[in-house]
């Protein structure tokens, strides 16, 4: 299971925070910021695991993150969740952006951040890995856009 | 109407969106919060508005504040409005808002019920996506159950968006609505094969997720994932599958066995290193679980630490990680395979990633032996040195300390050596670890006796300097420490060489700046120190000045500690300033005090084990929840309360009264209770018998001249303070070790007799150097922790009482009952209006329908009765091997629909599950396979006893080689009191059995024995009876089926035999019965003596778990052989086994009631083919009856049905035709796997005839 997804910039700012488990506004803006706290004094050419998961849950969370130029993509997961695998999906989350925003940066995630949440909804629903393909995700969050699209011209 | 549709959209564009939300943060960076405040007025101002639009792009903007931390639960209504809203862009910014802000308690959340039901059946794929998506943030148990089966629908949706949308919910409802697995099991089940690859993994995924908690209530599924690990191809099914599979092979170690070859391809294989890393992990976990019984998978280990050594190679951090991560696990049960990759790892301690340090240093702690210890710490010492992070510096200090300590002290050598680590630790800066060194110092001190003189020599520098330790307020942590030097130097001052330095360091006046209660060891033990110089200094009359000097020095240091604020520290020093007062005037008249003043401090202390306390058992006979006197009532309570405070007290100095009479005990009854004391403890399991000086324990202070202090031989000076000296102890131990190997072969008389005394501390047999090779410096002495006597083992529950899955812990291979084909849904819900939750359940509850509780009220009821049909279940599982509900009672269904289903049966799953996992490539059961080996010898055996056969003459006809394998036959036993003519008899109830089918004699029968030899030597033969079950015919499980053992004993020598002790060696599924009190090693006593020649019987009982499985066990019989002039000790070993044959019981039955039971389709078909059997068809069937515990329902021909019964309530049911020397053998059971085991045992009967 995914615990929670966070991004948030080399300042600690929230650009997403989705949690699936529900803890009250204080207590998610305390998790921000020591996960911040944890990973931005982390090297560049470490490993992407900490063990930092007492924020939440128990011990037998991992934080799984990657680090974009401005931004930090945190993932908190549970033991069922292969680690590499986390990693590859925080790839495909990137790509995905990538893709739908035409060369994402943060001021997209910024300005954006319903779309961001859009996109994730259709790989991660409920903490669990909804789809991995991104050609899928895409068509899927395509196909929706058009339809608001639709919806304004009326 | 249309003017106000107008309105709103010019009110709309001056509205602020999201984006000018954030722009204007972004834009007032100094007054955030205020500029925020002034939006959510805005906004408030919206949310008023009745234009849709208007509040969507206001609850948009509050999605976005929430994520900044501001509370916006308070618009949970407005949320729900936009949630209703027709249109798929402002439906989405709702179901968005909820699952961000919406959670149990949200009372609004009650409301949208009818409209998430409406999106997940409109004919917008996308409506119900994001209704799914959404509701699966903030699924409440209400919901859940109100929206199963709507769920439930979608998971056979057209459309794989949906299906796997709604197959990845179904997880989230089962948590909060566990009641709903059952139902929608077989439909998820379905889905895992799904043409739609999404939809599989999702179904993979939800069922990974449930079977991790609860794992063995899927382990039917293990052919189905088998098959899809074998056919998928996309990398996260296989992953998460592997990793299920991980899970289960700890259940069923065939699954195990059938994994490691697919697995190992994969490995081989797969270019993924996410797949890679898995596979390795799961045969990791298939290795641990099969480390007992199988030897021959040391490629497989190979492999794994190979890949993992590349992975630990690779310049990726990530794969270093997980390799070392990985490696730990082996480590446990695999030691030796990781410890020759040492290199690697103490390579891995210098990486400057903090992770992977870390990790490696959790490898460490795994890989030390006696040999390397030394050199390991000496690493890390250096690594504590160059740490830069304190929390790094930490976590090396625990964990040297951990390595060192671990399994008590196991491979530690030399303690000087420990000791000085421990003080070279106390220089660390800003540790917060002081209390740990402390802890440490104490511990070593105490329990190593023959280490304190250098450890009170350490620890009186450590006194000495520790202005070091206290001089940097930052260091506060370290001065713990202080704590233990000045406890040891005061316990142990006899062994001080300056009593005085030490005692004069300690009343310094910089010791009142040290905590409280730190301060408060000082004075204590400044007074034991000053007990110590008195009886130094007296009786030379040059010295008594000194001894005055002394007593002075404390009356004009100790005033400075009874000015203390800290109460302790106050107290202590009057209590001791008024004492030496008291001898200092006793001092001028030249009296002698010495003698009393140290008496003050006599007695020695033992350390005590931790649970020490919690384990003392509570005598029989005490209720600690009676009242001991009734309760007061509520009137009179205060004065009561005051009487009982008065008695207490006047109770309590009674009991001061009475402790020195206690101590008055003589001598000589002292001893003896010492004595009876001991002779538990020695029988007593739980009482650590490891230390040769648990004896000690009991004794006295006076006994303290007990202990073996070695003198130390050491050339070099070591005490030099504020140097480093752990690393001369290492050159120093090395030239020892040489030294001892060069006197090893002149020795070696001498060296066998060291190492007696070394294997008394427990010894680690996995260190892949020659551990023998090392002796200790000096003899270790560790005193064991005292527990109570009759301690009781430890029953720690950790598991999380409050863990949801708990609840999702339900048998899913039972068929679904039709009333519980669908989920109980409410059939109407009240309308739409805002209401309180308790009103909403009144509402229910009103509702006329018996079986629609309110959510809370079902709740209880449900756990309830769960945590009962767990425990039963639980039982029946292990009992059972997982062959489903075989046995279980039927149940009504009304009571149980929602849970359990109501016919005994089991189902085609547990059965494939099991004919899949037999066909397993290695044979599944060590035991199942060595009983063909040994099993034809005793049939032939049994076919040549004369009919009437005596013991003796059994012995005769049975071949050479008796020596330890025979094992039983069988033979029905109704009741318990034809035993006693048993030998007599032995083939009459054979005969009987067979006259309940059988109308006529055709033949004699031909002779048949039950007693088989079970050992003999020149002196004593065991025959074993048949085993004959006793047994709980109503299948109570909890207490354990029994089978009965009679074994005759025979004395074959002419000397007498007596003191008979027989014992066997338990196996987890077989339990000699042994009387209370006895320990689960204790032998039982044979209650006879055996004269020249004469034998006797004895019954043994034995408990069984399982009997699909035949069992065999080892055991020795004792004995003692007294002839005139002498008495031996002998031992006779032997092996008792139980086939699945003797769990059965004889039982009749009626031709109708076994119909009935054939036709009831809860059995489960066997067949088996005779060749070439030519005797008469009734000798068959009486074989088959005497044998194996079968009794005749009907004989038609050459055509007979036959019933049996097992222990624990499985009917067996044979139907055996003969034509043209062919014997076929149909049979039933509930359980196969008995029936299988049976089947061969007939067959094996039937081979040797």
């Amino acid at each position: 299971m995914i615990k929670a997804i966070l991004i948030f910039n080399n300042h600690g700012k929230p650009r997403l925070s989705k949690f699936y488990e529900h803890y009250s506004e204080d207590t998610e803006q305390q998790i921000i910021r020591e996960t911040f706290h944890l990973v931005s004094k982390r090297d560049e050419n470490v490993c992407n695991f900490l063990e930092g998961g007492m924020l939440i849950g128990g011990s037998e969370n991992k934080l799984i993150y990657r680090h974009y130029a401005t931004l930090y993509f945190v993932f908190c997961v549970d033991s069922s969740e292969s680690e590499l695998g986390i990693l590859d999906l925080i790839q495909v989350f990137v790509e995905t952006l990538d893709k739908c925003f035409e060369n994402v940066c943060e001021l997209d995630l910024i300005f954006h951040v319903d779309k961001v949440h859009n996109i994730l909804a259709e790989m991660v629903m409920g903490g669990m890995v909804l789809e991995t393909n991104m050609n899928e995700i895409i068509t899927q969050v395509d196909a929706q856009n058009k339809m608001e699209k639709s919806e304004v011209r009326l | 109407m249309a003017l106000k549709i107008v309105k709103g959209s010019i009110d709309r564009m001056f509205d602020k969106n999201l984006q000018d939300l954030v722009r204007g943060i972004r834009n007032h960076k100094e007054d955030e919060a205020k500029y925020i405040s002034t939006c959510i007025d805005e906004i408030k101002q919206e949310l008023k508005q009745d234009n849709i639009a208007v509040k969507a792009n206001a609850v948009c903007k509050l999605t976005y504040l929430q994520m900044l931390g501001y509370d916006v639960s308070w618009a949970a209504f407005n949320i729900v409005e936009v949630m209703s809203s027709s249109k798929f862009t402002y439906k989405r910014i709702g179901y968005l808002a909820a699952s961000q802000c919406f959670h149990e308690s949200t009372d609004v959340i009650m409301l949208t019920t009818n409209q998430i039901r409406k999106d997940l059946s409109s004919p917008n794929q996308y409506d119900t996506g994001v209704a799914l998506t959404g509701l699966s943030c903030f699924v409440t148990p209400d919901l859940a159950r109100d929206l199963a089966n709507d769920i439930m629908t979608l998971m056979s949706h057209t459309k794989p968006y949906i299906r796997k949308k709604a197959v990845l919910i179904m997880y989230k409802v089962f948590l909060k609505y566990p009641e709903s697995l059952r139902p929608a099991f077989p439909r998820l089940k379905e889905k895992l094969e799904d043409p739609d690859p999404g939809v599989q993994s999702a179904a993979v995924n939800v069922i990974c997720e449930l079977a991790r908690r609860n794992p063995k209530n899927y382990l039917s599924l293990a052919p189905l994932f088998f098959k899809l690990m074998t056919s998928s191809t996309n990398n996260w099914v296989l992953i998460k599958i592997i990793k299920l599979f991980g899970a289960l092979t700890p259940l069923e170690p065939r699954l195990g066995k059938k994994l490691i070859e697919p697995l190992t391809n994969l490995i081989h294989s797969t270019s993924a290193m996410s797949l890679l890393y898995e596979c390795v992990n799961t045969v990791i976990a298939v290795l641990i679980s099969l480390s007992s019984g199988m030897p021959n998978h040391s490629a497989s280990i190979q492999l794994c630490v190979q890949k993992l050594r590349i992975l630990i190679e690779d310049s990726d951090q990530n794969l270093k990680y997980l390799g070392l991560l990985a490696m730990s696990k082996i480590l446990k049960t695999h030691p030796k395979s990781v410890q020759s990759h040492k290199d690697l790892i103490l390579q891995c301690l210098d990486d400057k990633d903090e992770s992977i340090r870390l990790r490696a240093l959790d490898l460490l702690y795994g890989m030390v032996s006696k040999k390397n210890l030394m050199e390991i710490v000496k690493k890390l010492m250096l690594h504590v040195d160059k740490a830069e992070g304190t929390t790094y510096r930490d976590e090396l200090l625990t964990k040297i300390i951990d390595i060192c300590s671990q399994s008590n002290y196991q491979y530690i050598t030399n303690f000087e050596w420990y000791i000085s680590i421990l003080v070279e630790l106390t220089r660390l800066e800003g540790t917060r670890h002081g209390h740990l060194i402390a802890s440490q110092m104490l511990d070593v001190a105490i329990r190593v006796k023959a280490i304190r003189a250098f450890a009170v020599a350490q620890m009186a520098t450590l006194l000495d300097n520790a202005h070091l330790l206290t001089g940097n307020t930052q260091r506060n942590g370290i001065c713990e420490v202080l704590y233990a030097a000045a406890w040891i130097c005061g316990e142990f001052s006899e062994h001080l060489e300056e009593p005085m330095v030490t005692l004069e360091a300690m009343l310094r006046p910089k010791v009142a700046t040290l905590p409280g209660h730190i301060q408060a060891v000082y004075v204590q033990n400044a007074a034991k120190l000053f007990a110590t110089v008195l009886r130094g200094h007296e009786g030379v009359p040059a010295d008594s000045m000194v001894a005055q000097e002394t007593s002075q020095l404390l009356i004009d240091r100790l005033p400075l500690f009874v000015q203390s604020s800290n109460l302790e520290v106050q107290e202590r020093a009057s209590c001791i300033l008024q004492l030496v007062k008291y001898i200092q005037k006793l001092q001028q008249k030249d009296v002698e005090v010495a003698e009393e003043v140290t008496a003050l401090f006599a007695g020695e202390l033992n350390p005590v084990a931790p649970k020490a306390q919690k384990k003392v058992p509570v005598p029989e006979g005490l209720d600690l929840d009676v009242w001991i006197n009734e309760p007061p009532s509520g009137s009179e309570s205060e004065d009561e309360g005051r009487k009982s405070k008065g008695k207490a007290v006047f109770a309590k100095e009674e009991s001061r009264h009475t402790k020195p009479r206690y101590t008055e005990v003589d001598e000589k009854e002292l001893a003896k209770r010492r004595e009876v004391r001991k002779a538990e403890q020695a029988n007593n399991p739980f009482y650590i018998k490891a230390s040769p000086s648990s004896q000690k324990v009991y004794q006295d202070g006076v006994g303290v001249e007990h202990i073996p202090v070695v003198q130390i031989d050491l050339s070099v000076p070591l005490k030099v303070p504020g140097m480093p000296m752990s690393d001369q102890y290492v050159k120093l131990e090395e030239e020892r070790r040489e030294r001892n190997k060069a006197d090893k072969k002149k020795k070696k008389d001498k060296k066998k007799r060291e190492k007696g005394e070394k294997g008394r501390r427990r010894r680690g047999d996995s260190g892949p150097e020659s551990e023998e090779d090392i002796t200790p410096a000096h003899m270790v002495d560790i005193v064991t922790e005292e527990m109570p006597e009759n301690a009781l083992p430890s029953d720690d529950d950790d598991k999380d009482p409050n863990d949801p899955h708990k609840a999702l812990n339900i048998d899913l291979d039972k068929p679904l009952a039709d009333s519980e084909k669908k989920l109980p849904v409410r059939s109407h819900r009240p309308d739409e209006v805002l209401k309180s939750p308790m009103e909403d359940r009144q509402v229910v509850e009103v509702v006329p329908e018996p079986k629609k509780k309110t959510g809370k009220e079902k709740k209880e009821k449900k756990d309830r009765k769960k945590s009962k049909e767990k425990k039963k279940k639980h039982k029946q599982e292990e009992e059972e091997d997982l062959m489903g509900a075989g046995s279980e009672e039927p149940v009504q269904p009304e009571e149980t629909k929602e849970v359990a289903a109501p016919p005994p049966a089991s189902t085609p799953e547990a059965s494939d599950l099991d004919f899949w996992l037999s066909n397993a490539p290695v044979p599944s059961n060590p035991q199942a396979a060595a009983a063909p080996a040994s099993t034809p010898r005793t049939a032939s055996g049994m076919a040549a006893v004369a009919p009437d056969s005596e013991p003796e003459e059994a012995k005769d006809t049975e071949p050479e080689e008796t020596k330890s394998s025979t094992h039983k036959k069988k033979k029905q036993k109704k009741e318990k009191k034809k035993k006693k003519h048993h030998h007599n008899h032995s083939d009459g109830a054979g005969d009987e059995s067979v006259q309940n089918g059988t109308v006529e004699e055709e033949e004699p029968l031909p002779p048949m024995s039950n007693y088989a030899l079970l050992a003999e030597n020149s002196y004593i033969k065991m025959m074993k009876q048949d085993a004959d079950k006793v047994c709980d015919i109503q299948g109570n499980l909890q207490d354990g089926s029994q089978v009965v053992v009679s074994v005759i004993f025979e004395n074959k020598c002419d000397s007498f035999i007596k003191s008979m002790e027989f014992n066997v060696l338990d196996s987890l599924n077989s339990k000699l019965q042994r009387p209370d009190g006895a320990g689960p090693h204790d032998g039982l006593i044979v209650p006879f003596q055996l004269p020249p020649g004469i034998s006797n019987e004895a019954r043994f009982i034995f408990s069984v778990q399982n009997i699909v499985m035949p069992q065999k066990l080892k055991g020795t019989l004792t004995f003692i052989v007294k002839t005139d002039d002498s008495s031996t000790h002998e031992k006779l070993d032997f092996k008792l086994h139980f086939t699945c044959t003797s769990y059965l019981i004889t039982t009749p039955c009626y031709s109708d009631a076994y119909s009935k039971l054939l036709e009831s389709g809860d059995l489960k078909g066997c067949s088996l083919k005779l060749e070439g059997v030519n005797q008469p068809f009734h000798h068959l069937l009486a074989r088959i009856c005497f044998h194996h515990h079968f009794s005749v329902v009907e004989r038609i021909d050459s055509c007979a049905s036959m019933y049996s019964r097992s222990i624990q309530g499985h009917h067996m049911c044979l139907l055996v035709k003969t034509a043209d020397q062919t014997v076929s053998i149909d049979a039933k059971c509930d359980e196969p796997g008995l029936l299988g085991n049976v089947l061969d045992e007939i067959k094996l009967t039937f081979s040797q005839c």
